[in-house]
Protein backbone atom coordinates (compact mmCIF):
# COMPACT_ATOMS: atom_id res chain seq x y z
CA UNK A 1 0.00 0.00 0.00
CA UNK A 2 1.42 3.40 -0.94
CA UNK A 3 2.15 5.99 1.74
CA UNK A 4 -0.43 8.35 0.25
CA UNK A 5 -3.06 5.62 0.27
CA UNK A 6 -2.44 4.63 3.89
CA UNK A 7 -2.37 8.30 4.97
CA UNK A 8 -5.72 8.80 3.24
CA UNK A 9 -7.20 5.74 4.94
CA UNK A 10 -5.82 6.78 8.35
CA UNK A 11 -7.32 10.27 8.06
CA UNK A 12 -10.67 8.93 6.87
CA UNK A 13 -10.99 6.37 9.68
CA UNK A 14 -9.64 8.73 12.34
CA UNK A 15 -12.16 11.40 11.45
CA UNK A 16 -14.95 8.85 11.79
CA UNK A 17 -13.91 8.08 15.35
CA UNK A 18 -13.57 11.76 16.28
CA UNK A 19 -17.01 12.61 14.88
CA UNK A 20 -18.51 9.87 17.04
CA UNK A 21 -18.18 12.12 20.09
CA UNK A 22 -20.39 14.72 18.46
CA UNK A 23 -22.91 11.98 17.69
CA UNK A 24 -23.27 11.21 21.40
CA UNK A 25 -23.68 14.93 22.13
CA UNK A 26 -26.35 15.12 19.41
CA UNK A 27 -28.26 12.14 20.81
CA UNK A 28 -28.26 13.76 24.25
CA UNK A 29 -29.28 17.17 22.86
CA UNK A 30 -32.14 15.58 20.87
CA UNK A 31 -33.54 13.91 23.98
CA UNK A 32 -33.14 17.13 25.97
CA UNK A 33 -35.22 18.85 23.26
CA UNK A 34 -38.06 16.34 23.64
CA UNK A 35 -37.33 13.87 20.83
CA UNK A 36 -37.32 10.15 21.58
CA UNK A 37 -34.51 7.75 20.76
CA UNK A 38 -36.18 6.69 17.48
CA UNK A 39 -36.57 10.27 16.28
CA UNK A 40 -32.96 11.09 17.19
CA UNK A 41 -31.77 8.01 15.31
CA UNK A 42 -33.95 8.75 12.29
CA UNK A 43 -32.33 12.17 12.06
CA UNK A 44 -28.82 10.74 12.17
CA UNK A 45 -29.76 8.13 9.55
CA UNK A 46 -31.69 10.36 7.15
CA UNK A 47 -30.50 13.93 7.72
CA UNK A 48 -26.86 12.98 8.42
CA UNK A 49 -25.41 16.47 8.60
CA UNK A 50 -24.38 17.40 12.11
CA UNK A 51 -24.81 21.16 12.28
CA UNK A 52 -28.32 20.99 10.77
CA UNK A 53 -29.30 18.24 13.21
CA UNK A 54 -28.07 20.28 16.17
CA UNK A 55 -29.88 23.36 14.87
CA UNK A 56 -33.19 21.51 14.42
CA UNK A 57 -33.21 20.09 17.94
CA UNK A 58 -31.81 23.37 19.31
CA UNK A 59 -34.78 25.34 17.98
CA UNK A 60 -37.25 22.67 19.15
CA UNK A 61 -35.53 22.65 22.56
CA UNK A 62 -36.03 26.41 22.81
CA UNK A 63 -39.76 25.80 22.23
CA UNK A 64 -39.65 26.75 18.56
CA UNK A 65 -42.12 25.73 15.88
CA UNK A 66 -41.57 22.94 13.37
CA UNK A 67 -41.19 25.53 10.62
CA UNK A 68 -38.48 27.49 12.47
CA UNK A 69 -36.67 24.23 13.32
CA UNK A 70 -36.71 22.93 9.73
CA UNK A 71 -35.79 26.40 8.44
CA UNK A 72 -32.65 26.64 10.52
CA UNK A 73 -31.63 23.09 9.57
CA UNK A 74 -32.02 23.98 5.88
CA UNK A 75 -30.06 27.24 6.28
CA UNK A 76 -27.11 25.27 7.61
CA UNK A 77 -27.70 22.56 4.99
CA UNK A 78 -26.96 24.99 2.13
CA UNK A 79 -23.25 24.40 2.85
CA UNK A 80 -23.60 20.89 1.51
CA UNK A 81 -24.95 22.17 -1.82
CA UNK A 82 -21.71 24.06 -2.39
CA UNK A 83 -19.68 21.05 -1.29
CA UNK A 84 -21.52 18.94 -3.85
CA UNK A 85 -20.49 21.30 -6.63
CA UNK A 86 -16.85 20.98 -5.56
CA UNK A 87 -17.09 17.19 -5.35
CA UNK A 88 -18.58 16.57 -8.82
CA UNK A 89 -15.24 16.80 -10.70
CA UNK A 90 -13.57 14.52 -8.13
CA UNK A 91 -16.25 11.85 -7.75
CA UNK A 92 -18.10 12.15 -11.09
CA UNK A 93 -21.21 10.39 -9.76
CA UNK A 94 -23.77 9.34 -12.37
CA UNK A 95 -27.25 7.79 -12.32
CA UNK A 96 -28.16 5.92 -9.15
CA UNK A 97 -24.68 6.54 -7.69
CA UNK A 98 -25.47 10.23 -7.55
CA UNK A 99 -28.43 9.56 -5.24
CA UNK A 100 -26.33 7.52 -2.80
CA UNK A 101 -23.27 9.78 -3.02
CA UNK A 102 -25.39 12.81 -2.14
CA UNK A 103 -26.29 11.37 1.26
CA UNK A 104 -22.66 11.48 2.40
CA UNK A 105 -21.86 15.01 1.17
CA UNK A 106 -20.95 16.76 4.46
CA UNK A 107 -18.15 18.95 5.89
CA UNK A 108 -15.86 16.07 6.78
CA UNK A 109 -16.14 13.96 3.62
CA UNK A 110 -15.65 17.06 1.45
CA UNK A 111 -12.54 18.04 3.40
CA UNK A 112 -11.17 14.49 3.07
CA UNK A 113 -11.85 14.23 -0.67
CA UNK A 114 -10.42 17.67 -1.48
CA UNK A 115 -7.30 17.01 0.61
CA UNK A 116 -6.56 13.71 -1.17
CA UNK A 117 -3.63 13.90 -3.64
CA UNK A 118 -5.50 12.51 -6.67
CA UNK A 119 -8.99 11.57 -7.94
CA UNK A 120 -8.70 7.89 -7.09
CA UNK A 121 -7.69 8.62 -3.50
CA UNK A 122 -10.35 11.34 -3.32
CA UNK A 123 -13.00 8.68 -4.04
CA UNK A 124 -11.43 6.33 -1.50
CA UNK A 125 -11.32 9.10 1.14
CA UNK A 126 -14.95 10.02 0.44
CA UNK A 127 -16.17 6.41 0.69
CA UNK A 128 -14.10 5.30 3.70
CA UNK A 129 -14.58 8.60 5.52
CA UNK A 130 -18.30 8.69 4.73
CA UNK A 131 -18.71 5.07 5.81
CA UNK A 132 -16.82 5.35 9.10
CA UNK A 133 -18.47 8.66 10.00
CA UNK A 134 -21.94 7.31 9.11
CA UNK A 135 -21.48 4.20 11.27
CA UNK A 136 -19.99 6.04 14.26
CA UNK A 137 -22.42 8.96 14.04
CA UNK A 138 -25.45 6.66 14.09
CA UNK A 139 -24.09 4.32 16.78
CA UNK A 140 -23.14 7.15 19.13
CA UNK A 141 -26.42 8.99 18.53
CA UNK A 142 -28.20 5.97 20.05
CA UNK A 143 -25.73 5.86 22.96
CA UNK A 144 -26.17 9.59 23.68
CA UNK A 145 -29.95 9.46 23.37
CA UNK A 146 -30.32 6.38 25.59
CA UNK A 147 -27.83 7.79 28.12
CA UNK A 148 -29.68 11.10 28.32
CA UNK A 149 -33.12 9.50 28.66
CA UNK A 150 -31.98 7.63 31.80
CA UNK A 151 -31.04 10.86 33.56
CA UNK A 152 -32.98 12.90 36.14
CA UNK A 153 -32.61 15.91 38.46
CA UNK A 154 -29.07 17.24 38.63
CA UNK A 155 -28.11 15.19 35.58
CA UNK A 156 -30.87 16.92 33.61
CA UNK A 157 -29.42 20.28 34.67
CA UNK A 158 -26.04 19.02 33.47
CA UNK A 159 -27.55 18.11 30.11
CA UNK A 160 -29.23 21.54 29.80
CA UNK A 161 -25.79 23.10 30.35
CA UNK A 162 -24.09 20.80 27.83
CA UNK A 163 -26.29 21.87 24.88
CA UNK A 164 -25.21 25.56 24.68
CA UNK A 165 -21.62 24.48 25.34
CA UNK A 166 -21.83 22.07 22.38
CA UNK A 167 -23.06 24.89 20.11
CA UNK A 168 -20.23 27.10 21.38
CA UNK A 169 -17.73 24.35 20.59
CA UNK A 170 -19.13 24.11 17.02
CA UNK A 171 -18.88 27.89 16.65
CA UNK A 172 -15.45 28.36 18.25
CA UNK A 173 -13.16 27.32 15.34
CA UNK A 174 -14.83 29.97 13.12
CA UNK A 175 -13.88 32.73 15.56
CA UNK A 176 -10.24 31.71 15.92
CA UNK A 177 -7.39 33.54 14.26
CA UNK A 178 -6.52 31.69 11.09
CA UNK A 179 -10.10 30.99 10.01
CA UNK A 180 -10.88 32.95 6.81
CA UNK A 181 -12.15 36.43 7.76
CA UNK A 182 -12.18 35.58 11.47
CA UNK A 183 -12.81 39.23 12.45
CA UNK A 184 -15.96 39.32 10.29
CA UNK A 185 -17.03 35.92 11.65
CA UNK A 186 -16.78 37.36 15.17
CA UNK A 187 -18.89 40.39 14.30
CA UNK A 188 -21.44 38.16 12.58
CA UNK A 189 -21.57 35.84 15.61
CA UNK A 190 -21.96 38.74 18.05
CA UNK A 191 -24.67 40.25 15.85
CA UNK A 192 -26.53 36.94 15.66
CA UNK A 193 -26.44 36.45 19.44
CA UNK A 194 -27.51 40.03 20.24
CA UNK A 195 -30.41 40.06 17.76
CA UNK A 196 -31.62 36.65 18.94
CA UNK A 197 -31.64 37.71 22.60
CA UNK A 198 -33.22 41.08 21.85
CA UNK A 199 -36.09 39.39 19.98
CA UNK A 200 -36.64 36.53 22.44
CA UNK A 201 -39.28 38.30 24.60
CA UNK A 202 -41.27 39.46 21.55
CA UNK A 203 -41.45 36.64 19.00
CA UNK A 204 -42.49 32.97 19.21
CA UNK A 205 -39.62 30.75 20.41
CA UNK A 206 -37.33 29.65 17.61
CA UNK A 207 -38.29 32.50 15.29
CA UNK A 208 -35.63 34.74 16.88
CA UNK A 209 -32.91 32.35 15.68
CA UNK A 210 -33.99 32.60 12.04
CA UNK A 211 -34.64 36.34 12.39
CA UNK A 212 -31.12 36.82 13.76
CA UNK A 213 -29.62 35.11 10.72
CA UNK A 214 -31.73 37.15 8.30
CA UNK A 215 -30.91 40.43 10.11
CA UNK A 216 -27.19 39.72 10.06
CA UNK A 217 -27.33 38.66 6.40
CA UNK A 218 -29.10 41.90 5.43
CA UNK A 219 -26.70 44.04 7.50
CA UNK A 220 -23.70 42.36 5.89
CA UNK A 221 -25.00 42.53 2.30
CA UNK A 222 -21.96 43.45 0.22
CA UNK A 223 -22.16 46.86 -1.51
CA UNK A 224 -21.95 46.68 -5.29
CA UNK A 225 -18.50 48.34 -5.36
CA UNK A 226 -16.85 46.01 -2.85
CA UNK A 227 -18.55 42.82 -3.96
CA UNK A 228 -15.76 40.32 -4.66
CA UNK A 229 -15.78 38.20 -7.79
CA UNK A 230 -16.47 34.48 -7.64
CA UNK A 231 -12.83 33.83 -8.42
CA UNK A 232 -11.65 35.82 -5.39
CA UNK A 233 -14.23 34.06 -3.24
CA UNK A 234 -12.83 30.68 -4.16
CA UNK A 235 -9.23 31.65 -3.47
CA UNK B 1 -45.26 19.38 20.30
CA UNK B 2 -47.01 16.05 19.64
CA UNK B 3 -45.16 12.92 18.59
CA UNK B 4 -46.66 13.13 15.09
CA UNK B 5 -45.63 16.78 14.69
CA UNK B 6 -42.11 15.86 15.82
CA UNK B 7 -41.97 13.06 13.25
CA UNK B 8 -43.14 15.41 10.50
CA UNK B 9 -40.44 17.91 11.54
CA UNK B 10 -37.75 15.22 11.60
CA UNK B 11 -38.68 13.75 8.21
CA UNK B 12 -39.29 17.09 6.47
CA UNK B 13 -35.98 18.48 7.74
CA UNK B 14 -34.15 15.32 6.68
CA UNK B 15 -35.70 15.31 3.21
CA UNK B 16 -34.89 19.01 2.72
CA UNK B 17 -31.27 18.56 3.80
CA UNK B 18 -30.90 15.56 1.46
CA UNK B 19 -32.30 17.54 -1.48
CA UNK B 20 -29.83 20.36 -0.75
CA UNK B 21 -26.98 17.82 -0.93
CA UNK B 22 -28.37 16.26 -4.12
CA UNK B 23 -28.78 19.69 -5.72
CA UNK B 24 -25.05 20.32 -5.39
CA UNK B 25 -24.30 17.17 -7.38
CA UNK B 26 -27.01 17.88 -9.96
CA UNK B 27 -27.15 21.56 -10.90
CA UNK B 28 -24.63 23.41 -13.11
CA UNK B 29 -21.74 24.72 -10.99
CA UNK B 30 -22.35 28.28 -12.19
CA UNK B 31 -25.77 28.35 -10.47
CA UNK B 32 -24.23 27.66 -7.08
CA UNK B 33 -20.92 29.49 -7.38
CA UNK B 34 -22.49 32.92 -7.07
CA UNK B 35 -20.89 35.47 -4.73
CA UNK B 36 -24.06 35.79 -2.66
CA UNK B 37 -24.29 32.02 -2.19
CA UNK B 38 -20.65 31.96 -1.07
CA UNK B 39 -21.37 34.73 1.47
CA UNK B 40 -24.33 32.81 2.89
CA UNK B 41 -22.31 29.64 3.18
CA UNK B 42 -19.37 31.47 4.78
CA UNK B 43 -21.29 33.48 7.34
CA UNK B 44 -24.71 31.97 8.07
CA UNK B 45 -23.23 29.26 10.31
CA UNK B 46 -21.58 31.84 12.63
CA UNK B 47 -24.80 33.88 12.98
CA UNK B 48 -26.98 30.81 13.43
CA UNK B 49 -24.70 29.00 15.88
CA UNK B 50 -24.16 32.16 17.95
CA UNK B 51 -27.92 32.79 18.05
CA UNK B 52 -28.43 29.19 19.21
CA UNK B 53 -25.71 29.52 21.87
CA UNK B 54 -27.39 32.66 23.24
CA UNK B 55 -30.93 31.28 23.11
CA UNK B 56 -29.99 27.92 24.62
CA UNK B 57 -27.94 29.54 27.41
CA UNK B 58 -30.36 32.17 28.74
CA UNK B 59 -33.87 31.71 27.29
CA UNK B 60 -36.74 29.81 28.79
CA UNK B 61 -39.69 30.15 26.42
CA UNK B 62 -40.00 33.90 25.94
CA UNK B 63 -38.22 34.78 29.21
CA UNK B 64 -34.54 35.47 29.65
CA UNK B 65 -33.21 33.70 32.75
CA UNK B 66 -29.74 33.48 34.24
CA UNK B 67 -29.03 30.06 35.73
CA UNK B 68 -26.39 27.35 35.73
CA UNK B 69 -26.42 27.19 31.93
CA UNK B 70 -24.77 30.62 31.64
CA UNK B 71 -22.15 29.75 34.25
CA UNK B 72 -21.49 26.48 32.40
CA UNK B 73 -21.18 28.37 29.11
CA UNK B 74 -18.55 30.68 30.62
CA UNK B 75 -16.61 27.65 31.88
CA UNK B 76 -16.92 26.03 28.43
CA UNK B 77 -15.56 29.20 26.80
CA UNK B 78 -12.53 29.12 29.11
CA UNK B 79 -11.97 25.45 28.31
CA UNK B 80 -12.19 26.17 24.56
CA UNK B 81 -9.77 29.10 24.89
CA UNK B 82 -7.35 26.68 26.57
CA UNK B 83 -7.83 24.36 23.56
CA UNK B 84 -9.48 21.60 25.55
CA UNK B 85 -10.84 18.72 23.43
CA UNK B 86 -14.57 18.69 22.62
CA UNK B 87 -15.49 15.95 25.07
CA UNK B 88 -13.73 17.73 27.96
CA UNK B 89 -15.56 20.96 27.13
CA UNK B 90 -18.89 19.14 27.36
CA UNK B 91 -17.93 17.37 30.60
CA UNK B 92 -16.85 20.55 32.42
CA UNK B 93 -19.95 22.38 31.17
CA UNK B 94 -22.20 19.53 32.33
CA UNK B 95 -20.46 19.30 35.71
CA UNK B 96 -20.80 23.07 36.19
CA UNK B 97 -24.51 22.99 35.32
CA UNK B 98 -25.11 20.14 37.76
CA UNK B 99 -23.09 21.86 40.51
CA UNK B 100 -25.01 25.13 40.19
CA UNK B 101 -28.28 23.15 40.23
CA UNK B 102 -27.28 21.40 43.47
CA UNK B 103 -25.95 24.58 45.13
CA UNK B 104 -28.99 26.71 44.26
CA UNK B 105 -31.47 23.92 44.89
Amino acid sequence: MSAARSATLRDALGLGLAVGLYGAAFGAAAVAAGLDVWQASTMSLLMFTGASQFALVGVLGAGGSALAAVGSALLLGTRNTVYGVRLVPLLRPHGFRRLTTAHWVIDETTALAIAAPDRKLARLAFLVGGGSIFLMWNATTVVGALGASLLGGAAQAALDAVVPAAFLALLWPRLRKGFPEAAVQRRVALGGAVVALALTPFVPAGVQVIAAVVAVALAGRPRAAERPTAREEMA
Amino acid sequence: MSGTALWVTVVAGSLGCYLLKLAGLSVPAAWVEQPWVARIVDFVPAALLAALVAVQAVSSGQDLVVDGRLVALAVAAIALALRAPFILVLVVAGATGALVHVLTG
